[in-house]
């Protein structure tokens, strides 16, 4: 038997990351194992938006303006170190419907507080020049940023241990230690770890994570491809996305859907994410989404259509069948607790996420309820079908 | 359809991809077996690395001056263009091939231009079959084939020395290939250094064009092949090469200097000098030992090669670590990969040079066509080709130690700019001990070139001092997707399946 | 055979025509069947690439499209590897470093 700790959280992707740090900062030890390297899961095979317009109204807005208070509070001091932009996004609209739509949405946002601001025809190419002729309008969301989501794991995790927590690497959790129903601690290859509180945080695994507890998280993959450009000179200013984009966020539509989300880096690189489509952990090249992504992308910005694409890469988003997370303690297995199944928006919610799931941890009542995204609501008593895995890694 | 049109699908039996000496070697084995055979290559002309020639609009009948082994060359050529006349093999220069792609009926080859068209070449016609040029203007296209012939080749390896980023600093390879390209020399007054017999012709090329080389740096030394003279000895015209290049560093008065490394290139906005030193077997640098040669324009790098392994990679065919590190594709007997259907012949099955990659060349287009089990005679070839090739990894090392030539702020990375630090930092405090999470953390690899100059040398630094980088390393930092660049627009207008 | 060919490059083996080119809007002659970067190179211009971090000079390196680092401007085609593009009579040919006063003839 390892040496025990308070808390020990499985998986080292962004939320278990961000989970690791904010317990520490609790004054509680901690143990973070992960079954390959920091940030080895869908948190390398992403993109970094941290959006406020694309968000559900409810539980999902409210923990993403919680998280965005973190990103800007009590993360701020480590921005650069995974450079943090608050570079805005902007939503564009290209048909009269759409547009239309845009208004209705914006109305509602207004009224929940969201900070967004309506660009007319001129108003949207003085911010960004390059959009296509055929744009009609759009609308401006200020409190949308970016950052470079595998340095915010990596750096994360180094900030954690330096703050004491034990990190072990490539040490999978294949199972778990029971005192009757309570969990008590994990097994693993290395030996057993005990622990106050165990966290799954193992993202798209966590399903499968939870029925070696004998407990149902349905957590499904739905399949992204995002592309990339040679790096050019600054050309587009904003995260730009269609306005059909908040439409299929919520979508469970399993076929292959894509907006576009245009968006330039920090290394010049232009990003064109992403697609969505449930196909379980398939891994081959899709044609199609490829064809998809660059289709969507040359009608924001027809100058793409002469620009090269270097490289392009897929990943797994983690979602439940009620595109919310789970987070919080787990009442059908006392002892285990979760944080997955973020989808597309785990960087965005991981700070908030980490700080709230280390309150309640450490017995606090977290600033943020969080009984929308309790375990139980996926029922007891327990029905495991996990996820399928074929691979391991993205 | 007419063959080469823009998004045109182009159907054959076997398709080559690279008509370097495996390539067109498959190529013509494939097509005298009766098979309909496209051959796709990045070149404008036959040739690959090693025929490589002027272009033949303007010297049209190459006599070979500064080519081993021509002949071969002039007889598939002639095999090859006699195989064109008949309808046999479709010629697709100029396009590479971005993306491969496995499905029911065999194999999918999507390709872009190699270099941009000028706009009034959009409009050009066929070239007659047997000139350098092919069936007709290359825009992006795709080639469907049941079997596929992989023979992509290979580009020099480097390891990064400090300055290497300084322009005049060239792959030797480079050298050569300006050289055999343009007929002229980049240059006046080269450096040659790193490891391997090909630092040999590179130089004596160098010598015959004009130029002077001050000297040949060779990291290892002659005794390091000791042990292997057997295997040497079963392939006596490497001997014989061998000795015509002593000849030639003897008339030039060449300087051949072993267990020599080049520690640093001098110079401002370009390469004007090198430090260099004595090294022990392991590659540490003996103190005192320490020179410098001055005025010096060109300094050319080799430390074997990398074979292309992004194709084979793509499709999944398995892959192993060869005994000079590289990643290479694992065949049988009759160069079929892991995937049925999938032949690798040349460089991406282990760097062997040409006339093992001619062998393998015919003995893979002749199988992918369906036709006969291995020659007998050529097996055997084979082989003593393979075991020369293997004493020429064990005598011509990377040096276990190049890790402590390199200083801080060595640029490791040439398309990101990405330092030795920021790299062992990387590895030392965020835990990136594979090339994959080293591109994540330090965008080493993540530039044009995805890795290709750098990935060997990043993927070793990950893995720490006097260790080389491991198999899966090398086969993540070859994961490219996209086989090369292509522009958003082709990919809008895609053909796909659904 | 010649070290660098000058001006009016020798073509070995084949006719002496003279092409120009126009490289950051100066002429520069070349001969047919050369590379941009050997026709750059043989007026000793090694560099015509400027890098994005450091603003470092950069020209051929791999010689044979591999490492991206010759990238250059060809009739207003952006990012073409110069040491793959064959020359044409009245190429515009672009640079992004900027070119000392001493490499020009
Ligand atoms: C194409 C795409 C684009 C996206 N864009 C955005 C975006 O712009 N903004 C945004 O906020 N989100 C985005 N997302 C979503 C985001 O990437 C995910 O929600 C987030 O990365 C999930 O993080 P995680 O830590 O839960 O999972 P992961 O990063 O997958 O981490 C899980 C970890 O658990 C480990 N693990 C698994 N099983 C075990 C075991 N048995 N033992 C030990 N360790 C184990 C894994 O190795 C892995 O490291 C995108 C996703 C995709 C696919
Ligand atoms: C620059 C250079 C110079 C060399 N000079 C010598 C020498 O002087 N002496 C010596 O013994 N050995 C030399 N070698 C090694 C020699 O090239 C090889 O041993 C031999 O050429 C291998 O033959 P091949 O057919 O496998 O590959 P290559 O000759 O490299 O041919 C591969 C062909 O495939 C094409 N290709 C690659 N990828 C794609 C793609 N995705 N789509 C379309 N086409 C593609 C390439 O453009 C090329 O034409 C040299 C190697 C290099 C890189
Ligand atoms: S010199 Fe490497 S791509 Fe041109």
């Amino acid at each position: 038997m390892n040496a025990s700790s308070d808390v020990l959280v499985i998986g080292a992707g962004v939320i278990g990351a961000a989970t690791a740090y904010f317990a520490a900062q609790q004054g509680l030890t901690v143990t973070v194992l992960d079954k390959g390297l920091p940030a080895s899961g869908t948190s390398s095979a992403c993109e970094g938006n941290i959006l406020v317009s694309d968000k559900e109204l409810g539980p999902e807005l409210e923990l993403t303006r919680y998280s965005l208070a973190v990103w800007h509070g009590d993360l701020s001091e480590h921005k650069k170190l995974w450079e943090f932009e608050s570079k805005g996004g902007i939503i564009v609209a290209s048909r009269e419907s759409s547009l239309a739509s845009l208004h209705r949405v914006m109305t509602v946002q207004t009224g929940y507080g969201v900070a967004v601001e309506e660009l007319d025809r001129d108003a949207l190419r003085e911010a960004e020049p390059h959009i296509s002729p055929e744009a009609l309008g759009g609308a401006s969301y200020r409190e949308d940023c970016q950052v470079q989501p595998m340095l915010v794991a990596a750096h994360l995790v180094r900030l954690a241990t330096e703050a004491g927590v034990r990190f072990l690497a490539e040490t999978p959790v294949t199972g778990f230690l029971r005192s009757g129903d309570r969990v008590t601690g994990v097994r693993t290859p290395r030996g057993d770890f005990a622990a106050g509180a165990v966290v799954n945080c193992t993202g798209t695994w966590a399903g499968e994570l939870a029925a070696l507890a004998g407990v149902n998280v349905p957590v499904l993959p739905r399949r992204g491809f995002v592309m990339v450009t040679e790096p050019l000179p600054p050309m587009v200013h904003h995260k730009v996305y269609a306005a059909e984009y908040i439409d299929n966020v919520g979508s469970s539509d399993a076929g292959l859907q894509g907006s576009p989300v245009v968006e330039s880096t920090p290394g010049g690189n232009i990003l064109i994410g992403s697609t969505r489509e449930r196909v379980g952990f398939d891994r081959s090249v899709s044609t199609s989404a490829l064809r998809l992504l660059a289709r969507n992308a040359t009608a924001l910005f027809p100058f793409l259509e002469d620009v090269k694409a270097i490289r392009h890469y897929h990943g797994f988003r983690p979602y439940c069948p009620d595109h919310l997370p789970v987070i919080g303690h787990d009442d059908r297995a006392p002892g285990l607790w979760h944080a997955a199944g973020h989808e597309g928006a785990g960087i965005g919610l991981s700070a908030g996420t980490g700080k709230l799931l280390a309150q309640a941890i450490g017995g606090q009542s977290p600033d943020l309820d969080l009984s929308p995204f309790a375990p139980a609501r996926f029922g007891s008593p327990a029905d495991p079908t996990p996820a399928h895995h074929e691979e391991a890694t993205a | 359809m007419s063959p080469g049109k823009v998004g045109s699908i182009m159907k054959a039996d076997v398709a080559v991809v690279g008509a370097g000496p495996a390539g067109l070697a498959a190529a013509v084995a494939a097509a005298e077996a009766g098979a309909l055979v496209a051959v796709v290559d990045a070149g404008a002309q036959p040739g690959g690395q090693f025929w490589r020639h002027r272009p033949e609009t303007v010297v049209p009948e190459p006599d070979g001056s500064g080519h081993h082994g021509w002949r071969s060359y002039v007889d598939l050529r002639a095999r090859f263009d006699a195989a064109r006349r008949r309808g046999q093999i479709i010629y697709l220069p100029g396009l590479q091939v971005w993306m491969p792609e496995k499905n029911d009926a065999g194999f999918t080859l999507h390709t872009t231009p190699a270099v941009a068209r000028a706009r009034s070449e959009d409009a050009a016609t066929n070239d007659p079959a047997g000139s350098g040029a092919g069936n007709g203007p290359a825009g992006s296209g795709t080639v469907v084939a049941r079997r596929l012939v992989l023979c992509p080749g290979g580009y020099d390896r480097q390891l990064p020395v400090p300055g290497w980023e300084l322009p005049g600093v060239m792959a030797a390879g480079g050298i050569q290939a300006f050289l055999k390209g343009n007929g002229t020399l980049p240059g006046r007054r080269f450096v040659v250094a790193g490891t391997g017999p090909f630092l040999l012709p590179v130089a004596a090329g160098i010598a015959e064009a004009g130029g002077q080389v001050l000297a040949v740096l060779e990291s290892s030394s002659p005794a390091a092949w000791l042990p292997h003279l057997r295997a040497a000895a079963g392939v006596p015209e490497k001997a014989l090469e061998g000795a015509e290049y002593a000849a030639v560093f003897a008339r030039h008065r060449i300087p051949y200097r072993t267990r020599s490394i080049v520690t640093e290139i001098l110079g401002q906005d370009r390469a004007s000098g090198v430090r260099t030193a004595k090294v022990d077997a392991d590659g540490r640098v003996r103190p005192g030992t320490e020179g410098v040669y001055d005025d010096v324009d060109v300094v050319g790098f080799g430390w074997g090669f990398t074979p292309q392994m992004e194709l084979p990679v793509a499709l999944g065919a398995d892959t192993r670590l060869d005994a000079d590190g590289s990643l290479v594709g694992i065949v049988d007997e009759r160069q079929e990969s892991s995937i049925p259907g999938l032949f690798l012949a040349g460089e991406v099955t282990g760097v062997g040079g040409a006339s093992l990659a001619v062998i393998e060349g015919l003995t893979a287009g002749a199988a992918a066509a369906r036709e006969r089990a291995a020659d007998k005679a050529d097996a055997s070839r084979a082989t003593r080709h393979r075991r020369f090739a293997e004493a020429m990894h064990h005598a011509h090392p990377v040096p276990a130690a190049w890790q402590e030539w390199l200083t801080p702020d060595t640029t490791v990375c040439r398309c990101e700019e990405v330092t030795a630090s920021q790299i062992t930092e990387a590895r030392d405090t965020l835990g990136a001990r594979d090339s994959r999470s080293l591109k994540s953390f330090t965008r080493a690899g993540m530039g044009w070139c995805q890795g290709r100059v750098c990935g060997f040398a990043a993927g070793c630094l990950a893995a720490g001092q006097r260790v080389s980088a491991s198999a899966q390393s090398l086969s993540d930092a070859a994961k490219r997707p996209l086989g090369a660049p292509v522009s958003i627009g082709e990919l809008a207008s895609l053909e796909t399946d659904s | 055979m010649s070290t660098q060919a000058q001006g009016a490059a020798e073509t070995p083996g084949g006719p002496t025509v003279e092409l120009t080119l126009r490289f950051d809007g100066r002429p520069l002659k070349a001969a047919p069947g050369q590379s941009v970067g050997g026709a750059l190179a043989a007026h000793g211009i090694t560099a015509w690439r400027s890098t994005r971090k450091g603003a470092r000079p950069r020209g051929l390196f791999c010689g044979i499209g591999v490492c991206f680092d010759c990238l250059v401007t060809v009739d207003g085609a952006a990012n073409q590897r110069a040491c793959l593009v064959e020359v044409r009579d009245g190429m515009q040919i672009d640079g992004s470093y900027p070119q000392a006063e001493g490499d020009r003839q």
